[in-house]
């Protein structure tokens, strides 16, 4: 079993329609701290002491946010300048994230055509995220593929609802270390294949949570 | 009745009654036949603690009933009228006639003469709205199609009662009257048909338009005086004063105060009015019920035990077959026909109201009204039973039971919020909230303020918002959050008592004066308390830190801060406080928590700063291993 903590970040979530439904479907997943960043801190004041103590209680953090302008929201950056203080989560003595593991659940817009070396985006979502990826590093995390739904304008509730129980799968099997990592390393996000990725029920597992 | 013996007869009436309605409510019959059951215990036929002067006491709780008209005109929204006016009309109108015309052909057919038989239809024609609203209300059943066309069914009736007892003086034995207008020497005995005609048209155009133009400044110059004893007197005045006049011109009081009642229902003393007057009311119709129990005639239904029952039977009968077939041809499914046909069969209190009144104008004699009254409390005795039969017994044979077909909430579009005063608090948090799209109920009780808010166009009530029974008109039964901005500490206060009492399911959202008020709040048991003068002086000490060199954000962050913190000390000193305060004056406690907060500032002082933008310890590393600060720490 692995603790998850769900941070999610979205500024206007009454009129996403993705968001929405992903947050839905992960809120049914049981064993899953859900943490609502803009909910909580709406005047940007993040509590340090709080989060910290979060990160301390979870083995995986999952840290869920639409692409605004090829990043994170601005209250995730307030949220990373804030609690990864150096000295607890880097330089020295910063080791309190060690061998933790952080997941992107992204969503965009745009089609993953156009997050393409020759799309008009010009870069794949993953090499966008790379200042994330490099502060999970930093920081000693996992940092795996992340998981995105493209495409989200077009999507219709079909589309949307399928996504999100991709989604509740995803979060069912990272709770349950029934994800390979091995497998998942290879894709470019971690649902292009999500069934190859997700190792079926239980095979009682010894290799336990942290690596 | 006066001395000694006035207060044992206020004894025993008032002992009656408090000892039986708490009994019948427990038993799930309501109060009205609590009333009817205190007065047959004291009644001749029990105790026998009330005899003749009965009567007296009768005719005196017979103002009960003006008052009940004058509040059925005043809660009689114009614009709730005109949205179920399908229903009023249509629904009740066809009960009142066909149940009128059905019964009255039983009377005929059992050799009763005929304008006795009309009245006799008529009398038994009503239901009971006491009765049925509440019953219908237990059962959550108020807004299904059988709820609101019970409610539509009675209303109508209500509003019937006026024209049958301006009805009745005609049906009368000519010269056989000994009614109200016997007591008092009218002004229109010595004038011809159409002199009387045109007195009676200018002293109801009188009421008219007297209750439109003229009370409201009244009312408003006696709220200007804040005494509420004075405004209950104003309020009983008006309502004795019209029962007067009316008598005197030969006009059913009832009639007179029904219409001032109407044309007060769209002023903003509305709710004060109906608060006021609802206690007398109260006590009034209880007592006039009591006194109907005690004149039921026992001996009558003992000597002929099988000719009342067969009476009681066929008023069910005939009462629910007409409200079942009425629900059928308006489209109600058979499961709602059936709660309808059941929740509305019994014969109601107006009965007793119009067969003391048919006797007094010898439309009826005593003959036919003893029975009758016996066979009314009868018939209002089963109703529990009777809605008990249908609910188990019938409708799960009958009925199809799919999914309730809920009538999209006609009447209840009531607002989430409430908030109590207008001033210069709430009426911040009314515009945030407005300017939002959610539209709050307001209650003040300024009463200049009113009338300006209201010019406005605001939806302001006047009243006294700790009074439960203003609540209550104010719709706190559906509302989610109640907000206390009143001006005076101890009114919010007593507010929440108020409303943790009535409707503990409210949200408490309180304003506080000061430290002091504010821990009364939390120790009450409120979670969302916020002190008045907080929020502006932490504005204001962040423009003079800017002022003094700190930069805006920083400033910001920093009340925010110190906000945070003393909302936390707020609530732990709450607990401090106990037994200690009460030794200390007032003055002393209020220095003696600043000097605490001014501790806890200094303790809270080092978490202030924020380390994760704090470079110091990544500036010492680098100088220190020489290999330069890690990529992603912040910059200087």
């Amino acid at each position: 079993m692995s603790r998850v903590l769900l941070l999610f970040a979205h500024p206007d979530l009454e009129k996403s329609r993705a968001n929405r439904k992903l947050v839905e479907r992960a809120r049914g997943v049981s064993g899953v701290t859900f943490h609502d960043l803009y909910e909580a801190y709406p005047d940007f004041d993040v509590d340090v002491k709080r989060e910290q103590a979060l990160l301390l209680a979870h083995d995986t953090v999952v840290l869920q946010h639409p692409f605004y302008w090829y990043q994170a929201p601005a209250l995730v950056k307030q949220w990373e300048d804030l609690v990864l203080e150096h000295g607890w989560a880097y330089g020295t003595g910063g080791t309190a994230l060690r061998g933790k593991r952080l997941v992107s659940a992204v969503t965009t817009g745009g089609g993953e055509a156009a997050y393409r070396a020759e799309g008009h985006n010009r870069f794949t979502v993953r090499q966008l995220l790379a200042p994330i990826e490099q502060t999970a590093r930093l920081c000693g995390m996992d940092y795996p593929p992340p998981f995105v739904v493209h495409g989200t304008h077009r999507l219709d509730a079909e589309g949307i609802a399928r996504a999100a129980g991709e989604y509740a799968l995803f979060l069912t099997a990272l709770r349950d270390d029934r994800v390979d990592f091995e497998t998942a390393r290879e894709l470019p996000r971690v649902n292009a294949d999500l069934a190859g990725v997700l190792r079926p029920e239980p095979v009682a597992s010894g290799g336990g949570d942290a690596r | 009745m006066h001395g000694e013996g006035f207060f044992s007869q206020a004894f025993v009436y008032l002992t009656a009654a408090v000892v039986s309605v708490p009994v019948a409510k427990r038993l799930g019959l309501g109060s009205v036949l609590g009333y009817l059951l205190a007065g047959i215990a004291i009644g001749p036929f029990g105790l026998h603690l009330v005899g003749e002067e009965g009567q007296d006491v009768m005719r005196f709780a017979e103002f009960g009933v003006v008052m009940m008209l004058f509040l059925v005109g005043l809660e009689l929204e114009p614009t709730l009228l005109w949205r179920l006016r399908g229903p009023v009309l249509g629904l009740g109108g066809l009960q009142v006639a066909a149940t009128t015309a059905v019964v009255a052909g039983f009377a005929l057919a059992l050799g009763m003469p005929g304008r006795e038989a009309l009245a006799v239809g008529l009398v038994l024609s009503m239901s009971s709205t006491a009765i049925v609203l509440q019953s219908l209300a237990e059962k959550g059943l108020l807004k299904t199609a059988a709820g609101q066309s019970s409610f539509a069914v009675l209303l109508f009736q209500d509003l019937a009662v006026i024209p049958i007892l301006a009805l009745f003086p005609l049906l009368g034995r000519p010269g056989a009257s000994l009614g109200e207008a016997g007591h008092a020497p009218t002004w229109v005995a010595g004038l011809p048909a159409w002199g009387e005609t045109l007195l009676v048209l200018a002293v109801v155009g009188a009421v008219v338009l007297g209750a439109r133009f003229l009370l409201r400044p009244v009312f408003r110059a006696i709220a200007a005086t804040h005494l509420r004893e004075l405004f209950t007197a104003a309020a009983l005045l008006l309502v004795i004063g019209i029962a007067l006049l009316m008598t005197r011109v030969g006009l059913s009081p009832a009639l007179g105060t029904f219409l001032a009642g109407v044309v007060l229902a769209t002023s903003e003393y509305r709710h004060e009015l109906e608060s006021d007057v609802e206690p007398f009311k109260g006590l009034l119709l209880g007592l006039f019920f009591i006194a109907v129990g005690a004149s039921i005639d026992f001996g009558l239904v003992a000597s002929q035990p099988a000719r009342i029952a067969a009476l009681v039977a066929l008023v069910l009968v005939a009462k629910g077959a007409v409200l079942f077939l009425l629900a059928r041809a308006f489209r109600l499914g058979t499961d709602q026909a059936l709660t309808f046909a059941f929740a509305l069969p019994q014969v109601g209190e107006f009965a007793f109201v119009l067969l003391s009144y048919a006797l007094q104008q010898a439309v009826l004699g005593s003959e036919a009204t003893g029975p009758l009254v016996a066979v009314v409390a009868l018939t209002m005795a089963a109703t529990p039973l009777l809605m008990a039969f249908g609910e188990r017994v019938v409708l799960p044979r009958v009925g199809t039971r799919k999914k309730e077909e809920r009538e999209a909430d006609r009447i209840d579009e009531r607002s989430p919020v409430i908030v109590a005063g207008f001033g210069r608090f709430g009426s911040t948090v009314g515009r945030l909230l407005k300017a939002n799209g959610v539209a709050a109920t307001v209650l003040d009780n300024d009463s200049d303020r009113v009338e300006v808010l209201r010019r406005l166009g605001l939806k302001v009530f006047y009243g006294d918002a700790t009074r439960h029974d203003l609540l209550h008109a104010a719709g706190a039964d559906a509302a989610r959050l109640l907000v206390l901005a009143l001006d005076s500490p101890e009114k919010n206060l007593a507010l929440v008592e108020t409303a943790r009492q009535h409707f503990p399911h409210l949200r408490i959202l309180a304003r506080a004066a000061d430290w002091s008020d504010a821990h009364a709040l939390v120790e009450a048991g409120v979670e969302n308390v916020y002190r008045e003068t907080l929020d502006s002086s932490l504005r204001l000490g962040v423009d003079a830190l800017r002022l003094v060199g700190f930069r805006g954000y920083r400033a910001g962050r920093a009340a925010r801060t110190f906000l945070r913190h003393d909302e936390e000390s707020v609530r732990t000193l709450a607990k401090l406080r106990g037994d200690r305060a009460r030794y200390f004056s007032v003055a002393r406690g209020r220095i003696e928590e600043l000097e605490h907060a001014l501790l806890a500032d200094l303790e809270d002082a080092a978490d202030t700063r924020d380390l994760g933008w704090d470079a110091e310890s990544l500036r010492e590393e680098a100088l220190k291993s020489d290999l330069g600060r890690p990529a992603a720490g912040p910059t200087e």
